[in-house]
């Protein structure tokens, strides 16, 4: 037995079903590790799209997703992927080949520092330098990547580590980590200190995040919100944590969030975040947040803690946990006054559209979220769409909602489904994409003929950079640079070409039976491209650096000053 | 005097290789700028210590500290205040040797911890151990005789009583 036969055969006893990869001299002895391994490996054609893969193969069964890749261009490719993974606490191992040994620092040919590239934007990472450790590393590598707060991690592996003949015990030694700390059961005294600060509240706010989706607090968090009578309210991230057609719920907050979530945010007097981190997507002015509300914090990470807003009280620790504690140690809450109000705005302000200038975005993903009654694994791209989306396809149950949030990756939205649709065989997965972000990665299509599998690829076909172009349109007096895609492809054309099954959808009404067609398809893979009109806004809308006070809940009439927060 | 906002750190790192970019790492990103960093053994071979000097406002510190503590390869991470902690540095001088000089340092080493290490014809070096408030006195003391170079090692530290660094 070789390094990477000692390698492949570790990834086996983890249980690991699939690895998705492309290959070159570097790696070509893992590769060769993989033939008859029962691992899978899945090809793709470029490695981000593998990153992504792993991605959403995480994102959907909590199980780490694994990626090979060969050393230099190969390694840097999944830069961009493992970035992604990082900002939203996916776990994914990232195998990289790596020249041999003795030529490290030589420049020689393919060639890449990665573990040097990669180090800010990974959890951990690795640079093998002995053929015996490789055991050790890579059940470290799977313990740290999926446990606290998760993340991607790295293990540069040269070509001569991994050929060298394998000449160790035991294919399960002990780790070595001393240093490494997972939160234990959240202390007694901090569950206290918080169940106390509910007393005498009128009008508590949960706010659920990804983190809550992690931890699989949802049933816990139902308990907790009907025990208190309070509403709750979800990140991008955090969609599916807590039902969002819940009577309770009031759907995602933030720049692009419910207006009615966005007056709770204002209006509460307790707001809990159960493993949410204060993105500036929902809080783009700290010095106006939640000024009169006490703030509470659980987060399985120390470091989240007073890092953008000052709790009253927190709790470092697993979300599920803490969440099952605190529901023994609260009180009710006499709420009826508070869920009126937000009853008011929810009657006042809903979410909207109309199709009278043609047919929107909104409603091609209504109809898809009706047709799917709202079970399907749904995965995103980045930009308009996205929000779109997140607005109109509610989310029931967590691990079902995937979507690039921190790093906003485009690209993303596609391989993410791919990986998501192996890891949940037997579930309906539907990418929704923008024409921008699609052409980013659908090099993939080849994947996902080639394995037949049944994702759909719903295209909102919108022929710009839309989420820019609507920058663009209120902040920069519609002075529109490098937004128009003029050149896109045929999309139903491109998806034949792979021997893929293509819908068109260009008509208010023949939107709906085109849609239930294609999700009723069984064939594989499809594509459905969605003609829909050129220059719609996202509403309700809070400029980046400001307050939920200054959310516009309709499209201006004035020209509106430049944001000034992060991007 | 202490230059405002300034900070020492003390780090138990795993000894596995990167540790150093990743700690300064943490740092970088906040823009916190390192004064002196010391990496040395300790008494188990499979850890080593950093102390670092840093400057900047303590909230940005307390980020920096949390996001260093949870790198897989800190044991530990903590800031640590004169009051409940030994701190030392050393330092080299090399001057300019003369008559005038030679005196002074004379007059001096006492006060200051100074000694000679190396007397050649035309320069002196000059070794201090002190506090770094001890050795910027006297770096300023000395100026005027001719400094030709000076090399500290950065401030080390330890924990009084029972506490450990
Ligand atoms: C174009 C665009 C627009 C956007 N608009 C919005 C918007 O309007 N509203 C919005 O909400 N977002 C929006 N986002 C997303 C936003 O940028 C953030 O990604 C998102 O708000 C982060 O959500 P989160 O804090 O729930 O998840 P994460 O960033 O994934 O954070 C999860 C938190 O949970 C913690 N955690 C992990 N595991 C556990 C556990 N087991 N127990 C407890 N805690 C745990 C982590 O430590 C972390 O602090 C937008 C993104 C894009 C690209
Ligand atoms: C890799 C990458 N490059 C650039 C951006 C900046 N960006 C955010 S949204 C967006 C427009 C996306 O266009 P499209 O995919 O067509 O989606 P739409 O907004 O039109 O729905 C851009 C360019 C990004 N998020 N990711
Ligand atoms: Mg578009």
């Amino acid at each position: 037995m070789n390094g990477a036969q000692a390698l492949i055969k570790c990834l086996e006893n983890f249980g690991v079903e699939y690895i998705f990869g492309l290959s070159g001299g570097a790696a070509i002895p893992i590769f060769d590790a993989l033939v008859g391994s029962k691992i899978k490996l899945i090809l793709v054609r470029h490695e981000q799209g593998a990153t992504h893969m792993a991605d959403g193969y995480a994102r959907a069964t909590g199980k780490p997703g694994v990626v090979l890749v060969t050393s230099g261009p190969g390694a840097t490719n999944t830069v961009t992927g493992i970035l992604t993974a990082l900002m939203d606490s996916v776990p994914i191992i990232v195998l990289c080949g790596q020249t041999i040994s003795p030529m490290l620092g030589k420049d020689a040919f393919q060639e890449a520092d990665i573990s040097g590239i990669s180090m800010p934007i990974v959890k951990h990472s690795y640079l093998i330098k002995e053929t015996n450790a490789i055991p050790r590393i890579i059940k470290e590598a799977w313990h740290i990547c999926q446990t606290g707060r998760p993340g991607p991690v790295l293990l540069d592996l040269p070509k001569d580590i991994t050929s060298a003949p394998f000449t160790g015990t035991t294919l399960d030694p002990d780790m070595d980590i001393p240093g490494y700390k997972v939160p234990g059961k959240p202390s007694k005294a901090d569950i206290l200190k918080m169940a106390d600060m509910f007393k005498g509240s009128k009008k508590p706010l949960l706010l659920v995040g990804h983190g809550a989706v992690i931890a699989r607090a949802s049933e816990a968090i139902k308990k907790l919100a009907e025990k208190l009578n309070a509403p709750v309210t979800n990140t991008l991230l955090g969609k599916g944590a807590f039902p969002e057609t819940h009577l309770l719920s009031l759907g995602m907050l933030g720049m692009h969030g419910t207006a009615y979530a966005n007056k709770a945010l204002i209006n509460c007097d307790l707001i809990l975040s159960i493993g949410s981190r204060w993105d500036d997507r929902i809080n783009g002015n700290n010095n106006e947040f939640c000024i009169n509300a006490k703030k509470l914090h659980i987060d399985i990470d120390f470091a989240e803690i007073n890092k953008i807003v000052k709790p009253d009280a927190w709790i470092v620790g697993d979300a599920k946990e803490a969440v099952e504690e605190l529901i023994k140690v609260v009180p009710t809450l006499d709420t009826k006054e508070w869920l009126k109000e937000l009853a008011f705005y929810r009657k006042e302000f809903p979410l909207k559209y109309s199709n009278t200038k043609g047919l929107t975005a909104q409603y091609v993903i209504d109809c898809c979220y009706k047709v799917t009654q709202g079970k399907a694994v749904v995965t995103t791209d980045v930009g308009q769409h996205q929000m779109w989306a997140a607005q109109f396809y509610l989310s029931d149950r967590g691990n079902d909602w995937l979507s690039s949030g921190g790093a906003g990756t485009m690209g993303f939205g596609f391989p993410a489904a791919i990986g998501a649709q192996f890891g949940r065989p037997g579930d309906l997965v539907v990418a929704i994409v923008g024409d921008g972000g699609f052409q980013m990665t659908m090099a993939e299509l080849a994947t996902a003929a080639v394995h037949k599998l049944p994702v759909k690829v719903l295209i909102i076909d919108n022929k710009y950079l839309g989420m820019v172009r609507q920058w663009q349109e209120l902040f920069f007096e519609n002075r529109l640079s490098g937004v128009d895609l003029e050149g896109n492809p045929d999309f139903v054309k491109l998806a034949q070409s792979y021997g893929i099954q293509a819908f068109h959808i260009h008509q208010v009404d023949h939107c709906f039976d085109v849609m239930k067609e294609a999700m009723n398809y069984k064939g594989g893979p499809c594509v459905i491209h969605a003609e829909v009109i050129k220059e719609d806004n996202v509403f309700p809308m809070v400029p980046a650096g400001k307050s939920a006070h200054h959310m516009i809940i309709e499209a201006p009439t004035e020209t509106m000053e430049k944001p000034t927060g992060s991007t | 005097m202490p230059k405002p906002n300034t900070h020492t750190i003390s780090v138990l790192v795993a000894n596995k290789p990167g540790v150093l970019v990743r700690i300064a790492l943490v740092f970088a990103r906040r823009g916190y700028n390192i004064d002196s960093l010391v990496v040395s053994p300790t008494v188990n071979p499979k850890f080593s210590r950093m102390t670092i000097t840093a400057q900047g406002d303590p909230q940005t510190l307390e980020q920096i500290i949390k996001n260093a503590a949870k790198l897989v390869d800190v044991i530990h991470c903590g800031e640590h205040d004169v009051a409940h902690s030994i701190e030392k540095e050393l330092a080299l001088f090399k001057i300019k040797a003369s008559p005038t000089a030679k005196a002074f340092v004379n007059k001096h080493s006492r006060k200051y911890h100074v000694k000679i290490d190396d007397e050649g014809e035309n320069h002196l070096i000059l070794e201090q151990t002190g506090t770094t408030n001890e050795l910027d006195e006297f770096e300023g003391l000395i100026k005027k005789y001719g400094l030709v170079e000076m090399v500290r090692t950065g401030k080390v530290l330890m924990a009084k009583g029972r506490e450990l660094t």
